[in-house]
């Protein structure tokens, strides 16, 4: 208190006394690029996701418990599970990645996160994207990487892995980019899960198709480029519109 | 040319059947401040959301330098800085990770800004430990701290008073003389008032 004044001048950027009207005002002295801010924003949620560890294994338990439970309820057979395994594996990656879209903004947009996002300058476009990116990571990843566990248990040969990895990896960047959009727009609601997933589902159709299609001929040994190649061009397409629905989504709720 | 102001022309909003803002009107010049007044749900939080464009009001327009704010947004939002009822903080993360994120994204930072900020408001012996670990007034200087070193132009508080001891209420009103000295600009919603010590202060009473 003796000299706040002195203090002030070390903790505070000073702002340049008269400030020119320019398009870069007071604090563009060092601004942060976008990339800079998306690439926090993306280190932020990582950093939060290991901090609150069950939530991030919740989706993955979920996997594992379906993926594993199956064979054992259905027949010892393989050649009958080996049939079943891409919808098995498809159908619970599906539905785990939608068990993980709840926490997506929610907790962002409970203690004004988003708001500063929103209000920060920078593209929210970007740190859409970035937050998006951190689910699929967070999700998708991890799925892509316990897929071949799950086909094993399922009887399929590990010649088939590579592809089944692939295609839920390629597969699991849309559902995210999908995903995006629905939590965004159910934001302002409460207990929104019902609705996330009766917005989201009809719109993961075409992925579950072609993922499913992509690991069944994995399975057969078949080329399974074709539907991975689709799987591809969805998350392109996915890529290029869903942050700016989620951003202008995200905008609407803090109205 | 106007010399950054800040300027409310005429603003009119409907929140359902409910007249909130009607025709509010002002002019905020540098160096000078406003505090918003007015009882509970007379719209002070809604005039600070339409201020920075979150809200779009019926009526009216928000000038800032002349410009209709919602001609370019981003540029008008990299000159301010809005702290809401709640701090922005992050739970799990600690006080000066917070920091490190919230004011990172807008801004490069290097971490004895960090430091000199939190020294600043008194957050320095708690700035290691997780943010749900603080009380209500401990989380509120951390958020002072990032709208401090965020130094843009214009601030827009919200209640900045609230859970703050009486050094604490004394710190944001040497931190809102220090924006004002160096030619920046607050508004302030508060309903008791803001400390004695802030001069250059207009009053904008809103009704309920």
């Amino acid at each position: 208190m003796s000299s706040p004044e002195s203090h002030a001048a070390q903790a505070l950027e000073p702002v340049p006394a008269p400030v020119a009207r320019t398009g870069d005002s007071v604090h563009a002295a060092r601004p942060a690029s976008a990339s800079d801010a998306a690439r926090l924003a993306l280190l932020r949620d990582l950093r939060l996701a290991f901090r609150k560890r069950s939530q991030l294994v919740q989706p993955l338990a979920f996997f594992a418990m379906v993926t594993l439970l199956f064979p054992l309820a259905i027949s010892p057979e393989l050649s009958r599970l080996r049939e079943l395994a891409p919808g098995v594996i498809w159908v619970a990656a599906l539905l785990a990645s939608l068990l993980a879209l709840e926490f997506l903004f929610r907790d962002d947009a409970h203690d004004g996160t988003l708001e500063q996002y929103a209000l920060s300058g920078q593209s929210l476009m970007a740190l859409m994207f970035a937050k998006t990116l951190a689910h699929w990571l967070l999700t998708g990843l991890p799925l892509a990487l316990m897929a071949p566990l799950a086909a094993l248990s399922l009887g399929v040969a590990p010649t088939a892995l590579p592809g089944i990895v692939a295609s839920v990896a390629v597969g699991s960047v849309t559902l995210s980019l999908i995903g995006s959009i629905g939590a965004a727009l159910t934001l302002g609601i409460k207990r929104s899960g019902a609705l996330l997933s009766l917005l989201t589902l009809p719109l993961s159709l075409p992925v579950l198709i072609f993922g499913a299609r992509a690991t069944q001929l994995a399975i057969h040994g078949a080329s399974y480029l074709a539907p991975l190649e689709l799987l591809g061009a969805l998350a392109v397409f996915g890529i290029t519109l869903a942050p700016l629905a989620a951003a202008a989504a995200v905008r609407i709720s803090l109205e | 040319m106007p010399d950054q102001t800040l300027e409310v022309a005429n603003v009119h909003l409907w929140r359902g059947e409910r007249h909130v803002l009607r025709g509010v009107q002002f002019a905020l010049a540098r160096g000078a401040c406003l505090e918003v007044c007015g009882p509970n749900g007379s719209g002070k939080t809604t005039l600070l959301r339409t201020l920075c464009g979150l809200i779009y009001p019926e009526e009216g327009r928000v000038l800032w330098d002349g410009e209709n704010v919602r001609r370019d947004l981003p540029a008008f939002h990299a000159a301010l800085a809005y702290l809401g009822h709640e701090p922005p903080l992050k739970s799990d993360l600690t006080a000066r990770e917070n920091l490190h994120y919230w004011i990172g994204i807008r801004r490069r930072v290097a971490a004895e800004e960090l430091t000199a900020a939190l020294t600043r408001v008194g957050a320095l012996p708690f700035s290691e430990r997780h943010v749900r670990t603080l009380s209500a007034g401990q989380r509120r200087r951390v958020a002072l701290a990032g709208i401090a070193l965020l130094a843009v132009p214009l601030w827009l508080l919200d209640e900045p008073v609230t859970n703050l001891d009486a050094e604490g209420r004394e710190l944001v009103a040497d931190l809102i003389r220090e924006q004002l000295a160096r030619g920046g600009m607050v508004v302030a919603a508060v309903h008791q008032g803001l400390p004695p010590s802030v001069r250059n202060v207009t009053r904008l009473e809103l009704a309920a």
